[in-house]
């Protein structure tokens, strides 16, 4: 299934800012992400990263500044962009005491897809990831790596333009972060955007572009090849400590 | 290996007092209810029935009918609502809770009485509640004996035993005086036992218990830690609240207050072991609310004597009773509060207390013991 | 509403397999319905009797004996001293001391009169006043028939206005008539029993997402508020008929309370109040952030409503400014409902009025809630 090309830049984002009474938490930052791509969106805790997706998911209205997700305005059609997202959280947000097939089934329908379709993408997830023998097993039992990879699958269970991951891959092996990100590139492939935070650098390298954010702005934005260049380091792990070190700022 | 105690121990409790103050919201809930419930049980829960609405039903008016509506409507506490001539409308009054009691006089009243003998009159009461019932009856019967010695005078056959009553360690029968002792043992279950077993769960539930359990401090001290600052939390909330029952409402500690605040503390200490327990053996946060729930405040509010007496209880269920701690520590509450005696005649519920409270710690470490295997 | 089907499936799913709901839902009642129908009475069966005689004539012996025939008191101690019997009391081994005075069968033979004390234990307070009627019943009785007794004639001169009957008293207490305080009990028990699963369930379910973050997640969905309160509260709303339900067969079945109204009645009753108690449980929600909290302010709330309500002491007795709360309580009216239709057969026409302004303050609670959740997780 492959996406519906976009119009545009799958989100833009011009001067959005958000106060919280006298604290700036996110400070006029500006940039595209065009669709298919895979953007990473780093920055140190109490960047304002949380802030920042959280405006652009349609939880929180910003303070100034203006956003698109999808063709839609954030702040003056955050239905619409609901309808057209996907969102993972760090808390993964599926529910521990449905089973596999009921959760799929919960969120197919909530997004509107027909029972015929429920059962047809039910059906490729499960051969994709393997889960046949787990469809009616209740979600807490299932390990994490398969925990992910499920919530993952969930998220873009109904075709969305763009998919935001928020620290998807806490807690687990190398090899089982790796699975997934495969599984991000096969969906990047089909046109899906996807805009992942991530506090492993490693996975900064496995990014078309990235953002790095530091006290409300954005410090740095580009490839991570460029980035490299730019700040004379071997790894996005030393252009971060580099940026946020105090005094670094640009 | 041994934990540096004191050191170890210490900077425990002081991270779980820590924790406690910093929940704004709970915190002033558990400061705020008892003295709200204070407020509003002394107020507002009454038992005494005070605009008593009298129908009366007087087939054959006449002169003595007249004299007993008139006695009845002098009273303060009467107020006749309507006067029939037959029990007809009666039901309905009482359906739509429009009289309270009902007065049926006999047809030809004055004729009856003049000829001699004995003269039905029929008291009708809404018995729904019959605490009310009852003694709405007893009111109107008094005002019938009134209206009796006032037409015989002190002679003919009129014999009359003047009863003076007189109740002891609470002459007025002042409901707060009652509910004090019984609140007292409420809230510090709420506080003990119901929160004891929360917190614990949620740190079962959320793994941080595992690293205590893994540190250097032993079981022990870890509910030590656990219990104290609850301890101090329920002996803050004892003091608050009889300081509020004492300014607003003047209820008494005839006892020594030094005593009272003594056992308060040993009754917190069983309530929380309850709570340690009740956190052991339940898996979730929700199922020790359950627990805590079913096992200790439902008990101690139905069970301890605080609104029901035991004594008025069936007879097979007032030895269970004994079980309740709560039970133990209304007693002791209102020996030292209403009739101001000591531990010469408490001797026996304090160490009924004070086995269960070594008991229940016991039982409580083991749990935490038997989960490290 | 596809959406909310499925939203609704979810809910029922998760509510049948939460077997502390279903503990709770079942266990409770019936545990409390248990304890209450047994333990809740003010009644005295037998109070412990010392008396203190100085007396010790066949009068004053045939008062004790009266006393003591009559059923509801026992005597444990006769002594002469009244500090020995200030003393059982103190140690709580008496609740009723009587002491008969000195000239007792003397002063009645001569003047008709004569006085006796009671002191009766009020540390308990509620059986004191029971005890009390009791003995003035036995006491006026056992007067009434010392005329002939004491053989004591007719006093020459002063007769009775009015003739020489007596009134003779009889008591009759209407729906109730052994004076079964299960009665009074087990419709407020069951008033309760559903605000308990209408608030206190609802708040923790919604609170419960919250801690969770599987409301955030359903917040960046396109579910709307509406459809998320809706499938929050009509699983709800039917597990609080449900639990009306099992509390009403164990009443009825188990401990015999009387259901002389329309069942029908009693469920739309519930129905309609149950619309308040989801609305104060969904405010809740919104005040408070974990479960533990959720707890507390729901108990704080339900109990101060639930004492203002008449449900153990009357509303009658209350302090006028508690009357005039006690007529916006939604709780109050329900169980003046549940008691008028299942002790006293009411239908629809005698409890219309209490029944509108159920209506009319369930519909403003529920609205007022809805609307203060909107706003708040906006």
């Amino acid at each position: 299934m492959t996406v519906a090309p976009a119009r545009g830049p799958a989100i833009e984002v011009r001067g959005l800012t958000r106060r919280f009474g006298t604290f700036t938490a996110v400070d006029a930052i500006s940039f595209d992400v065009a669709a298919g791509e895979v953007f990473g969106f780093l920055g140190a805790n109490g960047a304002g990263k949380t802030t920042a997706i959280r405006m652009l998911i349609g939880l929180l209205a910003p303070s100034g500044g203006s956003a698109s997700v999808a063709g839609f305005d954030v702040a003056t059609q955050a239905e619409q962009v609901k309808r057209n997202i996907g969102y993972m959280s760090q808390r993964f947000s599926l529910y521990e005491d449905l089973t596999v097939r009921e959760n799929i089934t919960l969120y197919g329908g909530i997004y509107g897809l027909s029972d015929a379709a429920i059962a047809e993408r039910m059906a490729s997830l499960v051969k994709r990831l393997d889960l046949g023998r787990d469809l009616d097993t209740r979600v807490k039992s299932i390990p994490l790596g398969w925990k992910q990879k499920l919530a993952f699958s969930v998220a873009v269970l109904h075709d969305p333009q763009v998919v935001f991951l928020d620290e998807p891959t806490g807690g687990v092996d190398p090899i089982t972060r790796r699975q997934f990100w495969e599984l991000i590139y096969a969906t990047a492939a089909q046109g899906t955007t996807v805009f992942v935070t991530t506090h492993y650098m490693d996975e900064a390298e496995y990014c078309d572009r990235v953002s790095i954010m530091v006290d409300g702005r954005i410090a740095a934005l580009g490839t991570p090849a460029e980035l490299k260049e730019r700040f004379e380091s071997r790894t996005i792990d030393d252009v971060f400590v580099r940026l946020a070190r105090p005094g670094a700022a640009a | 290996m041994r934990a540096r105690a004191p050191s170890a121990l210490r900077a425990f409790v002081w991270k779980e007092l820590r924790h406690i103050l910093r929940d704004r919201q709970t915190l002033v809930i558990l400061l705020f209810m008892p003295l709200v419930q204070v407020l509003l049980f002394g107020y507002a829960l009454r038992t005494d029935v005070r605009d008593l609405r009298v129908a009366v039903v007087d087939p054959t008016p006449d002169a003595m009918t007249l004299r007993l509506r008139n006695r009845l409507e002098a009273t303060p506490r009467f107020r006749i609502v309507s006067v029939a001539a037959s029990t007809g409308a009666l039901e309905d009054q009482f359906q739509r809770r429009a009289a309270d009691v009902a007065i049926v006089l006999p047809t030809s009243f004055a004729d009856e009485l003049a000829r001699g003998g004995r003269t039905p009159v029929l008291l009708v009461t809404d018995a729904s509640d019959p605490n009310s019932g009852t003694t709405m009856q007893s009111y109107v019967r008094a005002a019938l004996a009134d209206f009796e010695s006032e037409r015989a005078g002190l002679g003919l056959g009129a014999v009359r035993i003047r009863l003076e009553s007189r109740m002891r360690f609470n002459p007025t029968l002042e409901s707060s005086n009652l509910f004090v002792p019984g609140l007292i043992a409420l809230v510090l279950t709420l506080v003990s036992a119901l929160m004891t077993a929360i917190s614990l769960s949620r740190e079962k539930e959320q793994g941080t218990l595992e690293v205590l359990l893994v540190s250097p401090l032993r079981p022990w001290q870890i509910i030590i830690g656990k219990v104290l600052p609850y301890l101090a939390l329920g002996f803050t909330i004892t003091c608050l609240v009889l300081l509020a029952a004492r300014m607003v409402f003047g209820v008494p500690v005839r006892g020594s207050v030094i005593l009272l605040l003594a056992e308060s503390v040993l009754f917190t200490i069983v309530s929380l072991s309850l709570g340690v327990l009740v956190a052991a053996r339940t898996s979730s946060q929700r199922a020790a609310m359950l627990g805590a729930l079913v096992g200790t405040m439902m008990p101690t509010a139905l069970l301890s004597g605080m609104i029901f007496p035991i004594t008025s209880m069936p007879r097979w269920l007032q030895p269970v009773t004994n079980v309740v701690p709560a039970r133990w520590f209304i007693v002791i509450a209102r020996g030292i509060m209403l009739k101001g005696v000591g531990l010469g005649y408490l001797w026996f519920e304090t160490l009924v207390l004070a086995g269960m409270a070594l008991l229940l710690l016991v039982a409580a470490t083991r749990s935490f013991h038997a989960r490290l295997d | 509403m596809r959406i909310l089907r499925f939203l609704l499936r979810k809910e029922y799913l998760q509510i049948f397999r939460d077997r502390i709901m279903v503990a709770q839902l079942l266990l409770l009642p019936a545990i409390q319905l248990a304890l209450l129908a047994n333990a809740a009475t003010f009644e005295v069966t037998s109070a412990r009797l010392v008396v203190v005689d100085e007396d010790r004539s066949a009068t004053s012996r045939g008062l004790v004996d009266r006393m003591r025939a009559a059923g509801r008191f026992r005597l444990v101690e006769a002594t002469p001293s009244a500090e020995r019997a200030d003393d059982a009391m103190m140690r709580r081994k008496a609740g009723v001391v009587l002491h008969i005075p000195h000239d007792f069968e003397r002063d009645l033979v001569r003047t008709r009169t004569a006085p006796v004390q009671l002191v009766l234990n009020a540390e308990d307070g509620a059986a004191a006043g029971v005890t009390l009627s009791y003995a003035q019943r036995i006491i006026a009785e056992y007067a009434a028939e010392l005329a002939v007794t004491l053989h004591l004639s007719p006093v020459v001169g002063e007769r009775p206005v009015g003739g020489q009957g007596r009134l003779d008293v009889r008591a009759r207490g209407w729906y109730n008539p052994d004076l079964d305080y299960r009665y009074y009990m087990v419709p407020g028990i069951l008033v309760q029993l559903v605000t308990m699963v209408g608030t206190l369930l609802t708040a923790l379910n919604i609170v419960r997402e919250k801690e969770l973050g599987t409301l955030e997640q359903l917040n960046v969905t396109p579910v709307t508020r509406g459809q998320f309160i809706a499938a929050k509260l009509i699983p709800l709303w039917s597990l609080g008929l449900v639990a009306l339900t099992i509390g009403m067969l164990v009443a009825h079945f188990a401990f015999h309370v009387p259901m002389r109204g329309s069942v029908l009645l009693v469920f739309a009753t519930a129905s309609i109040y149950l619309l308040a108690a989801l609305g104060v449980g969904l405010l809740v929600s919104t005040i408070v952030s974990t479960q533990q909290q959720a707890m507390f302010v729901t108990f704080f709330i339900v109990l101060v409503y639930l004492l203002m309500s008449g449900l153990f002491t009357p509303v009658r007795s209350m302090p006028t400014w508690a009357q005039w709360f006690a007529q916006v309580n939604p709780v109050m009216h329900f169980i003046e409902i549940m008691r008028a239709v299942m002790l006293r057969g009411a239908g629809l026409p005698e409890i219309a009025r209490s029944l509108a302004v159920l209506s009319a303050i369930a519909i403003g609670v529920f609205t007022l809630s809805v609307r203060q959740y909107a706003k708040r997780a906006a």
